[in-house]
């Protein structure tokens, strides 16, 4: 499918993984937790990652939360891609996806990306690129040591605010 | 339109299908289909006539205010401050001295808050909201509790209706309340609150009232004479007037005893290098230049609106948002937020499983302009047990026409998104 319109995207792939995402769940023995935040609609995505001896590979990726089926399905293929991959192929994938989704990256999506490359569409609606990449911002986090993330800026979430009596 | 500023509103509603050709805006296709906006309470659309304000300013009078002894400093300044004049007469203000020009309704609570709040307030001091805020009505108010160690605390607003549960709002408005600050109409929730009887109430226990107008004033005829209210706020933008307009009212004797709020040129009457004198009210609050072009464009919006009459806006947007409740409510499945009977014009709602970015996505893709989201309201939201709800608002434009495209296109999309 050339990815156009939207309504055809929902169709194809959206609709199946955000009603059934696949690898949804607790992850008990998962070594990190990363927690992502879309502060803009309050969406979020936890992702629970179990590394390999050694932090590496990933060897079991879940994860639980709510978002709208963007966000659910996204994450959903996002786990298909990345479940037993090296922090290396992680890493490259993420970076592809980012590419693809903020249109930084000239030129067709990389194969690599499967059917992650039905989500490119996504890039003509700017107010849902942060719906897709949740998830992705979640794994940036997995990689780099964060336990959370936001879609705002990508670092941890404990930034300044207020709290009173 | 070319009806006089200065009548009141006509006896007869108008044919609003006809006042849509003063909105150049609202004639074209979005992806594909005839724009169906619907995001009004986001902020409204403006009349060829509020445009034509604002480029007659910058063609013929541009200069700045309050300062040239030329001729076009002199047309300005007549210009903004017959704005201030405008503007009292679309509240009922006593007087334009009450009117202080504000970039939008944040901006006339957030000076408040710094300005009679950092003055009048102390530690202890407790400021009464409802949990119907908007997030506008609560971070500055939190920002000075932060400063001054004074405290929140929130009437809370039944269920899914959003009512306010006045027994709750007696047992918390004691004398340790100095301010009680709420919506005059709730974003979110539509419900019209009975502010002049919520005013007494304060009243009785010497609080203060602010009354957060943003979603009322163009739609109802708003008289703070008779409301009672210390101070109401307001944002030009949502009532057909420019982005970065709006009006803080406040009485008289309490602006007076304010400190300033920023400092700057206009604000002051003398200045020396180490010492400064306060400008007269409302000037004290507006240091330097003004949106001068704004309150020009924000006077011609109100001259519309009352020519057009607050009255029958009011009935319009009722009719359609109960049309749309109506019409959501035989769908089933729809979790529908606010009172059944009496709300204002606007309905925000749960579509069965589908998520409020989808529903909006989806209903775009036919050109209709919805929101999803929060709405500014994290707290009622979290409150509700959602993360978001997706919002039709109206105004005098929008049609009955309009409203039954958007629940054909309602039931289509949770068709879909049926499992």
């Amino acid at each position: 499918m050339e990815p156009g319109d939207l309504e055809e995207l929902y169709q194809a792939v959206i609709l199946d993984h955000s009603r059934k995402p696949r690898n949804f769940g607790e992850l008990p023995d998962a070594t990190v937790t990363v927690d992502g935040d879309n502060p803009t609609c309050g969406d979020e995505i936890h992702l629970h990652v179990r590394f390999g001896p050694g932090g590496d590979p990933l060897e079991q990726v879940k994860f639980t939360g709510s978002g709208c089926s963007i966000c659910m399905a996204s994450a959903s293929l996002m786990t298909l891609k990345i479940n037993g991959r090296s922090r290396a192929e992680a890493g490259a994938l993420l970076q592809d996806f980012q590419g693809m989704i903020t249109g930084s990256a000239p030129g067709p999506a990389p194969k690599t990306l499967g059917d992650l490359r039905l989500l490119s569409g996504v890039k003509k609606f700017p107010q849902r690129v942060k719906c897709a990449t949740l998830a992705w911002h979640a794994l940036r986090g997995a990689l780099e040591g964060s336990t959370g993330v936001t879609t705002e800026d990508g670092t941890d979430t404990d930034s300044e605010g207020i709290a009173v009596g | 339109m070319h009806a006089d500023a200065s009548v009141t509103a006509p006896a007869a509603p108008p044919d609003f299908e006809a006042l849509r050709a003063d909105f150049p805006i609202l004639h074209q296709q979005v992806n594909g289909h005839p724009l169906i906006y619907f995001d009004n309470a986001a902020t409204s659309q403006k009349p060829r006539r509020v445009i034509d304000a604002l480029v007659h300013y910058y063609e013929h009078d541009n200069a700045n205010v309050h300062r040239g002894i030329h001729e076009l400093s002199n047309r300005a300044t007549a210009a903004y401050e017959a704005a201030r004049v405008r503007a009292a007469r679309f509240i009922n203000a006593p007087s334009a001295d009450e009117i202080v020009f504000v970039n939008g309704t944040t901006e006339g609570i957030n000076l408040l808050a710094s300005s009679w709040g950092g003055k009048f307030l102390k530690a202890g001091d407790e400021i009464l909201l409802l949990e119907l805020e908007h997030h506008s009505n609560i971070v500055p108010w939190l920002l000075l509790a932060g400063k001054i160690g004074c405290k929140l605390k929130y009437v809370p607003v039944e269920g899914d209706t959003g009512q306010v549960d006045l027994a709750k709002l007696d047992e918390l408005l004691t004398p340790a309340v100095k301010l009680f600050a709420f919506p005059h109409i709730s974003n979110t929730m539509g419900v019209v609150n009975p502010v002049h009887e919520f005013v007494v109430r304060a009243k009785a226990v010497g609080a203060r009232t602010l009354i957060d107008a943003a979603q009322s004033a163009g739609h109802l005829v708003v008289d703070v004479q008779a409301i009672g209210c210390d101070f109401l706020v307001f944002s030009g933008h949502k009532i057909l007037g420019p982005t970065g307009s709006g009006v803080l009212f406040g009485r008289r004797e309490l602006l007076d005893a304010m400190p300033p709020y920023q400092g700057g040129g206009e604000m002051i009457s003398s200045v020396d290098f180490y010492t400064a004198k306060w400008n007269t009210v409302p000037h004290k609050f507006e240091a330097g230049t003004p949106h001068i072009a704004g309150a020009i464009g924000l006077a011609a919006a109100m001259d519309y609106l009352d020519a057009v009459g607050r009255e029958h806006i009011f009935r319009h947007d009722q009719e359609l948002a109960l049309r749309a409740q109506r019409g959501l409510e035989a769908l089933g499945d729809v979790r529908i937020f606010g009172p059944r009977e009496g709300r204002a014009g606007l309905v925000s709602f749960v579509l069965g499983q589908a998520h409020a970015h989808d529903v909006v996505t989806l209903a775009d893709q036919k050109g209709i302009a919805l929101r999803g989201g929060h709405h500014c309201n994290q707290p009622l939201h979290r409150k509700l047990g959602i993360k978001s709800s997706a919002r039709a608002s109206f105004y005098f434009y929008n049609t009955a026409a309009e409203v039954d495209r958007f629940l054909e296109e309602m039931a289509r999309i949770q068709h879909f998104f049926r499992a």
